[in-house]
């Protein structure tokens, strides 16, 4: 099993299939566990990664996830970085709008994934992939 | 190092001519790895049968475990990596009882007395023909073991989806674990076909046992929960735990005129008010 001792601690997971995404959402509960966030802050980033993590499986054909342990100097945190290669997002704002989905979905993944976590960075472009990075950071 | 058929004739002469020496050594080796989980009389019969099987695939000219001449061995390996995967013996002591067979000849070997260069030469060909015999029955046994493990999921998706009766008129799916589309379609399945089979009013989704709720999992819920309505069933969901509430908010998704409680009891609570059943005061 993973142990989560160093700042730099992280773990790759590749996502190819529904079975990575249930991988994933494992990962980031054994790490936000392990970083001591509440119970409903577990909950909400272990969501937030299955979201993203459906996302670049579904939208960006597949790609992988980076879950690590961060720290501020004050707290510890945990953050996940979801990379595609896919065909990016051309209208981000879009994207972004609570009900807008290109899929099957509810449109509320990327938007509802966005208010889970701490902080939200999101770097796309068409034709070249997506990166998401999210950090939930302790209380 | 291949086997040659002129090397396989000998070793195939040798087995027969010291036939109980080698199966009762060979049982030996065996019986040491799998103490007593198979009688000895049980492990004589196996090894009796694949020591004819090497003798028959020898004599027939296979130089390696592919040709024709080996067809019905590797049937024969086959039939023991089924049997000893379903016993539940591990890999490795499947494999040794391929393995053994060497011991078992050399044995044979350093007790003549023409034990020089040109038998060993020989040998060493006939245990490369041992090895691969014993790494097909490795990888065969691997084959079945998956084959056993994703029954084992068939299974699992069958057993982990069950419909309650709860009430007169109330039936409960208590849902447990990741609810992915192949499991929503057999919880939306058994919900409906149960709501005809009891001619039930209600039915109550319980997802205490589901650990994180996102858009997903809330679509397949709401499907289900339009489709029992369909049907003209009234469908509450429970199980809705503070962090689960909280995050379904943080999220944007919407219940809408759906009954939502927080425990199973409270959502029996709720149906037995609406039908007016009276509980009995004790």
């Amino acid at each position: 099993m993973t142990t989560w001792d160093g700042a730099a601690a992280a773990e790759r997971v590749a996502i190819t299939s529904d079975q990575d995404v249930v991988r994933v959402r494992q990962l980031v509960r054994t790490l936000a566990v392990a970083v001591k966030l509440s119970l409903v802050d577990q909950t909400k980033i272990v969501t937030a990664a299955s979201e993203l993590a459906r996302n670049t499986l579904v939208y960006g054909g597949g790609g992988n996830a980076e879950v690590s342990r961060v720290d501020n100097g004050r707290k510890p945190g945990i953050r996940i970085v979801f990379a595609d290669e896919g065909p990016g997002i051309p209208d981000l704002d879009l994207a972004l709008t609570d009900g807008y989905t290109t899929g099957g979905g509810m449109g509320l993944g990327l938007s509802g994934a966005r208010r889970l976590v701490d902080e939200f960075e999101i770097d796309t472009e068409v034709g070249k992939g997506t990166t998401i990075s999210v950090t939930k950071w302790c209380r | 190092m291949a086997l040659s058929s002129e090397q396989g004739n000998r070793f195939a002469d040798l087995l027969k001519g010291h036939e109980d020496t080698v199966i009762a050594s060979w049982t030996d080796e065996i019986s040491r790895t799998v103490r007593g989980r198979l009688s000895r009389a049980e492990l004589q019969r196996q090894t009796s049968e694949l020591q004819k099987g090497f003798q028959t695939a020898l004599s027939g000219g296979a130089s390696d475990l592919n040709d024709d001449a080996a067809a019905e061995l590797r049937a024969q390996l086959t039939e023991l990596s089924n049997t000893r995967a379903r016993q539940g013996f591990t890999a490795n002591e499947t494999a040794v009882s391929v393995f053994a067979l060497k011991e078992a000849v050399f044995q044979v070997i350093k007790g003549g007395e023409d034990a020089d260069t040109a038998t060993l030469r020989d040998y060493i060909g006939f245990s490369a023909f041992v090895d691969r015999a014993a790494l097909f029955t490795f990888d065969t046994y691997v084959r079945i073991r998956e084959e056993l493990i994703a029954d084992q999921a068939e299974q699992l998706l069958e057993l982990s989806t069950p419909v309650v009766k709860l009430w007169e008129g109330v039936v409960a799916v208590p849902l447990v674990g990741t609810l992915d589309s192949a499991r929503a379609q057999v919880v939306m399945e058994r919900l409906l076909q149960t709501l005809v089979d009891t001619g039930s009013p209600y039915a109550i989704i319980d997802i205490t046992g589901v650990p994180a709720v996102d858009t997903q999992v809330a679509q397949h819920i709401l499907k289900t929960v339009v489709a029992a309505r369909l049907m003209g069933a009234d469908c509450i969901i429970s199980g809705i735990r503070p962090q689960i509430a909280q995050t379904i908010v943080a999220l944007g998704i919407e219940f809408g005129d759906i009954a939502t409680k927080a425990s199973l009891a409270d959502a029996l609570r709720h149906v037995l008010r609406l039908t007016g059943t009276k509980r009995q005061e004790r």
